[in-house]
């Protein structure tokens, strides 16, 4: 158990709930995170946002009554909370570009952080969240409302890029990138039970066969990725 | 003094508290959080003869005080998990359980005859190999095999039999809640010379997408498991454990040390945790722990003094 330290909202749906204690993690891996009522009855997994020296951040939308649930606790409150779980996005060196779409700007914060040179896309569908954090960080970030974030994006200027966003709009870059020697790397989503690598609820098709998101993942070079299998979920 | 210990046809387990096939992989994701000696035993991932890549579109959806799965027995087969999950699970104090499933005759009894043939190979090598055997005639998750043996006597009583006639490893039949009549069942195994059965795996049920206007699941039906199913499992392990003599071991939706002591109550002989190995990570540990704090303030020496006292 760990104490809140706030849980605040950042528009009516999204919430940065900051928790006590010195945790670990790396970009792009994530904590599975419980409010410890009866129900529902799994923890939800939430990437990192930040790390400070004596506290974790997680950015959150309330989508079903799990997220619900943890949108209502206070500051002062505990929490269950378990990880860093998830492989995270790989250590690179060169030019760098951060593509985010909606909540998938959570991520790659502490992406941002680590990389003060990257160029930051934020994409948001109505209305933006979270991007002074950024600001903060990042040497060059852009911001886009309604339309595709992906159309601001020149992979041929970037060794690599990390993404993490709606499946259309990873789909809509991997094809972007199609021809240039830009790596991109993609962070997926999956309903999961376990997070750890045991119950294989949370396994996707790729070009090198089954993966658990939980452990191989959540983050994948694109060329692995089978994109008709992310989609509807 | 307090002894957990239980026999569980002629396997000695340090205490009833077994982790359920499906959710544990095969014991190597759990044990940085909680030491698999500490277990009575480990069911590992449900196994068929050939490798199998279980089901796509969603696998989880949680719904009320449950868990819906499909993931369509995903496993790497028997050979893979002979040469290499076992050597790892066999270094541990703890009973290692091979859950077989298969889409027809055959393949039961291959896989069966594998893993016999594996397990007389290593002992005479001085080498453990697998303690048990579950048979599992019960899984709703696949299109062909598994459920349809579970559901009725006369179609599961031809794969017990089969199989016992290849191993000599003691054998637990795992039991369907969707079986036409369960305690008949039971009845069939412990003639055919099951050594045990378990009781119970998922129910058959479903959940829709309706802004999609589709069952959530691309098998259109997925597996009800957690707290949502244990008084069911619960009254049917009570009517099994009065219909055999063998042991049973109870399996539904257990989360607490209570749940425990009531199945044990009811007559199980030990317990398999599913669900809650996802809801509480160090699950096993926490039970374990608790089980025995239990036993010490009731002044319970031995389950035996409450087993099947309903």
């Amino acid at each position: 158990m760990a104490m809140i330290i706030s849980n605040e909202a950042l528009t009516p749906q999204i919430y940065v709930m900051k928790v006590q204690g010195d945790y670990n993690g790396k970009m792009g891996q994530f904590y599975m995170l419980r409010s410890g009522m009866s129900y529902p009855l799994l923890p939800r997994p939430i990437s990192i946002y930040d790390i400070g020296e004596h506290d974790i951040s997680f950015l959150y939308r309330v989508v079903g009554e799990g997220t619900q649930q943890l949108s209502k606790l206070l500051p002062g409150q505990e929490i269950l909370l378990e990880g860093p779980f998830g492989n995270g996005f790989p250590q690179v060196e060169g030019s760098l570009s951060l593509i985010g779409g909606g909540m998938g700007t959570a991520p790659l914060l502490l992406a941002a952080k680590r990389y003060p040179h990257a160029h930051v896309y934020l994409g948001f569908a109505e209305q933006s969240f979270g991007v002074e954090a950024f600001q903060a960080v990042a040497a060059s970030v852009q911001v886009k409302i309604g339309g595709s974030i992906v159309e601001l994006v020149n992979p041929a200027h970037y060794k690599y890029m990390f993404s993490c966003g709606p499946t259309p709009m990873l789909q809509a870059l991997a094809l972007q990138t199609v021809g240039t020697s830009s790596r991109l790397y993609i962070s997926t989503e999956r309903h999961m039970a376990c997070g750890i690598g045991a119950c294989l609820g949370c396994t996707i098709r790729t070009r090198t066969g089954n993966r658990r998101v939980c452990k191989e993942g959540p983050v994948f070079p694109v060329e692995e990725v089978e994109f008709d299998d992310l989609h509807g979920m | 003094m307090i002894s957990m210990a239980c026999n569980i046809a002629g396997v000695s387990m340090k205490n009833p508290i077994i982790m359920a096939s499906g959710t544990y992989g095969f014991g190597r994701e759990y044990k940085e959080y909680v030491a698999p000696t500490l277990l009575g035993g480990i069911v590992g991932k449900g196994l068929t003869l050939h490798p199998k890549d279980g089901n796509q579109g969603v696998r989880i959806n949680e719904t009320a005080s449950g868990l819906l799965n499909s993931v369509g027995l995903e496993n790497p087969g028997v050979v893979a998990f002979l040469k290499e999950e076992l050597d790892e699970m066999t270094r541990w104090d703890t009973a290692v359980i091979a859950n077989i499933g298969g889409a027809n005759l055959e393949e039961y009894v291959q896989a069966v005859a594998l893993i016999t043939e594996n397990a007389q190979k290593r002992r005479t090598m001085n080498r453990r190999g697998v303690d048990m055997l579950e048979l599992n005639i019960s899984c709703p998750n696949v299109k062909q095999g598994g459920m349809q043996f579970g559901v009725q006597t006369e179609m599961a009583r031809d794969v017990v039999r089969q199989v016992r006639n290849v191993t000599t490893l003691p054998l637990v039949v795992k039991l369907s809640p969707n079986a036409e009549n369960i305690t008949e069942m039971a009845v069939m195994c412990e003639k055919e010379g099951a050594d045990g059965v378990s009781l119970i795996n998922t129910f058959s049920a479903m959940k829709i997408d309706i802004r999609r206007r589709r069952s959530v699941f691309e098998n259109t039906y997925a597996g009800l498991s957690g707290p949502a199913i244990k008084p069911i499992a619960l009254r049917m392990v009570h009517q099994v454990a009065q219909a055999v003599s063998i042991p049973v071991i109870g399996i539904g939706g257990i989360s607490s040390v209570e749940d425990i002591i009531e199945f044990t109550m009811a007559g199980a002989a030990a317990i398999q945790i599913g669900t809650y190995n996802f809801v509480q990570l160090r699950a096993g540990a926490e039970l374990v722990e608790g089980l025995e704090e239990w036993m010490q303030r009731e002044k319970v020496n031995s389950l035996d003094e409450i087993r099947g006292i309903i």
